[in-house]
């Protein structure tokens, strides 16, 4: 089944990784003790990896082909799994309840530990839907999305600071600042193109975070504002426990409201100017869309959940500083999208998921976890570029024919 | 006056680093139109290697011409090594994919190297040993200009006309033009397309590299968290130049590296990349294209 010319080829492979690892995991020198190690092992066990690597990898080419050769002709008709649900309002809103009711008694069946974990990972589904309109429905690349969380982040820490303002005030506010810094910067961006969009969204976002870290007098600077308090609720007094599962709540609401909100918003007459627009700007312009106004709106509103996300942030960790809204977070917030499929909020929400509870379980893998992070990213956009669960797009048919037509 | 002669040197040394890692950049952009967010990666790796075969040379006491040499060329080699497999692993089979999948797979790339070099070696800071020596002829001007930037200053220069010579006058810098230009029209007169894009990786992965020697040995430490910051400011440098061109992502990188000097020399030291992002942001908004890219009329 196997042809001796892949393992030819695969023994090459081998070979060449040995190659080219071979100064950084074989050689390692103490420059100040003056001594090399030699670590021929490792070269041993790079060289059998990349040719175990190589072999499964080719035999799932294989594979794949003929499989593509049997279904040439079913395959263009047949949907995906997942989407078929989607599209089935009977089987997506009760399977939509269990999941509700699943995240309403998560904290009940699972440890303070876990519903912690649940909860950064749900904040992260709201950054995703967020970031997903900027992205995944406006087509406009954003690579500075952490700049507005850390604007809602220390909008929280810095008005309890000086003004003693509570969660719930703040809440509002912060969303609302980083909205309109989305549409400060927004103005001068809107004239450039893609990547050029994405680099100076990057800087500005670099931009931010140094300015938090440099400007001693406002952000207390790189050691952060400590002792932030957790939401209140009516002012009962909460322990540890219960307060991280009151904001574990909190998230699950916000979750619940931003699927709504950009579920509406993807279907109306603004998101349809979206799609639009990151199909062909021209064709959007000569259509009679005011290009300015929809793309500060896709810029704002994003922004203004990264904000809420932001205050949820502050509340919960009780503590900010600029180290938590580096490029990285950016980029995770970026890979969630396009990973989980761009445009399709269960998409984002698979993504999500996948993406902030992988690195945390892979923790029995400890320091490997962000090298196997990187490498998934890759070898899922390799396999899967669309993402998990690309996106549905609205269309009307023929139920009754809808197996014969075509 | 010799404050302002040695930030001006300190800026130009500064500008062809980044110069040399912005090339790689802009010349991969210039074909597939792809931000290679793993080159910053690439450029670190380079520096890595350098590191590695320079302190083992120097154990085993080489000379130090040697030892230069040496290390230079492992550098280039592996770093053109690993841009050409990376390439190959995480671009290629996304040619055809949509517009941000081989982005997502460069910024997994890059985490992924990173983490290997860390793994692999450490997480400290190491010493770099000094490459460069300290020449004599210097002597009188070394408080304001130091031998290294001297250094950086002419390899770069040498390097520069070396590229400029390989695109304008040989076989594959002629191929590398027309696929910049038109991928399919390329195709078409007979030229291998794939085998363009890898050489373009293999360039610019060792023009990366002799910057991460240069800048290590000039700094004096390395860590595997070089090439993040290195990278973002190159491809700033690019875009600020008109990413695509060239002559632009040099230019670019001068202005970059002149502007942080001064910045930090005059202003205030702490807030060095918030200059540099904040020209980059005044110079798109009034010239969106950068310095000296074409602005692009599309037609429908």
């Amino acid at each position: 089944m196997f042809p001796v010319k892949e393992l030819k080829r695969s023994a090459l492979i081998s070979l060449w990784f040995a190659f080219l690892t071979f100064p950084i995991m074989v050689i390692k020198v103490d420059p100040i003790e003056r001594t090399v190690n030699w670590r021929w092992d490792n070269l041993f066990f790079v060289a059998l990896g990349s040719f175990v690597v190589s072999i499964l990898a080719k035999v799932y080419l294989i594979r794949k082909e003929r499989r593509a050769g049997l279904k040439k002709v079913s395959k263009a008709v047949t949907e995906p799994f997942v989407q078929r649900i989607l599209r089935e309002p009977r089987f997506l809103y009760p399977l939509s309840i269990a999941v509700l009711i699943f995240a309403i008694s998560f904290p009940f069946f699972f440890s303070t530990y876990q519903t912690n974990i649940m909860t950064t990972a749900l904040m992260y589904v709201v950054l995703g839907l967020g970031l997903n309109i900027v992205v995944g429905v406006a087509g406009l690349l954003d690579l500075g999305y952490v700049a507005f969380y850390a604007v809602g982040a220390y909008s929280y820490a810095l008005l309890n600071l000086h003004f003693n303002m509570g969660f719930w005030a703040v809440l509002p506010i912060g969303g609302l600042f980083a909205a309109f810094l989305g549409i400060l910067l927004g103005f001068p961006v809107l004239r450039l193109r893609g990547d050029y969009l994405a680099i100076v969204t990057l800087g500005f976002g670099e931009i931010i975070r140094l300015i938090l870290e440099n400007w001693n007098e406002f952000s207390k600077g790189p050691s952060g504002i400590a002792n932030i308090p957790r939401p209140g609720f009516f002012g009962m007094e909460m322990n540890f426990d219960s307060g991280i599962t009151y904001i574990y709540y909190i998230v699950v609401a916000l979750v619940v409201f931003t699927i709504f909100v950009v579920n509406r918003l993807q279907s109306s007459r603004l998101g349809r100017a979206w799609l639009a627009l990151r199909e062909d700007e021209i064709a959007c312009q000569a259509m009679g869309i005011d290009k300015t106004k929809t793309k500060l709106i896709a810029f704002s509103l994003g922004a203004f959940w990264a904000g809420l996300v932001g205050v949820i942030f502050a509340a919960k960790t009780t503590f900010v500083n600029p180290a938590s809204f580096t490029f990285l977070e950016s980029a995770i917030i970026l890979s969630i999208v396009v990973l989980g499929g761009m445009g399709s909020i269960v998409g984002v929400i698979f993504g999500a998921l996948i993406l902030i509870l992988m690195p945390e379980y892979l923790r029995a893998l400890s320091e490997y976890r962000m090298l196997a992070f990187g490498g998934i990213l890759v070898v899922m956009m390799v396999f899967k570029p669309d993402g998990i669960i690309s996106n549905v797009r609205r269309s009307y048919q023929f139920k009754k024919h809808s197996s014969t037509a075509e | 006056m010799d404050y302002f002669i040695e930030l001006f040197f300190g800026g130009l040394t500064r500008g062809s680093i980044y110069a040399l890692i912005a090339l790689g950049y802009t010349m991969v952009y210039g074909i597939i139109g792809l931000i290679n967010f793993a080159h910053g990666e690439i450029y670190m790796i380079g520096a890595f290697t350098s590191f590695i075969v320079a302190t083992v040379l120097s154990i085993y006491g080489f000379p130090l011409l040697a030892i230069v040499v040496i290390a230079g060329l492992a550098a280039a080699v592996w770093s053109s090594a690993y841009g050409y497999t990376v390439e190959k692993l995480a671009y290629r089979p996304l040619r055809n994919a949509p517009r941000l999948a081989p982005l997502i797979s460069a910024i997994g790339m890059s985490i992924f190297l990173q983490n290997y070099v860390l793994l692999a070696q450490t997480s400290d800071f190491l010493p770099f040993p000094a490459l460069i020596p300290e020449f004599e002829f210097m002597e009188p001007v070394a408080h304001i200009v130091g031998s290294s930037d001297l250094t950086i200053l002419v390899t770069t220069a040498f390097v520069m006309l070396g590229l400029t010579f390989l695109i304008k006058f040989t076989k594959i810098g002629k191929a590398m033009r027309a696929t910049a230009q038109d991928k399919t029209m390329a195709v078409l007169v007979g030229i291998n397309v794939d085998r363009v894009i890898s050489a373009t990786f293999v360039i610019g992965s060792a023009l990366a590299a002799i910057g991460g020697m240069l800048i290590a040995s000039h700094i004096g430490q390395i860590n595997f968290y070089i090439g993040f910051i290195a990278g973002i400011k190159a491809f700033t440098a690019a875009v600020l130049g008109g990413i695509g061109s060239i002559p632009g992502a040099v230019l670019g990188s001068l202005v970059l590296g002149l502007t942080e000097s001064f910045a930090t020399g005059y202003v205030s030291s702490d807030y060095e990349d918030v200059f540099a992002f904040s020209l980059l942001v005044l110079i798109l908004i009034f010239k969106p294209s950068g310095l000296l890219g074409k602005a692009e009329t599309k037609k429908v």
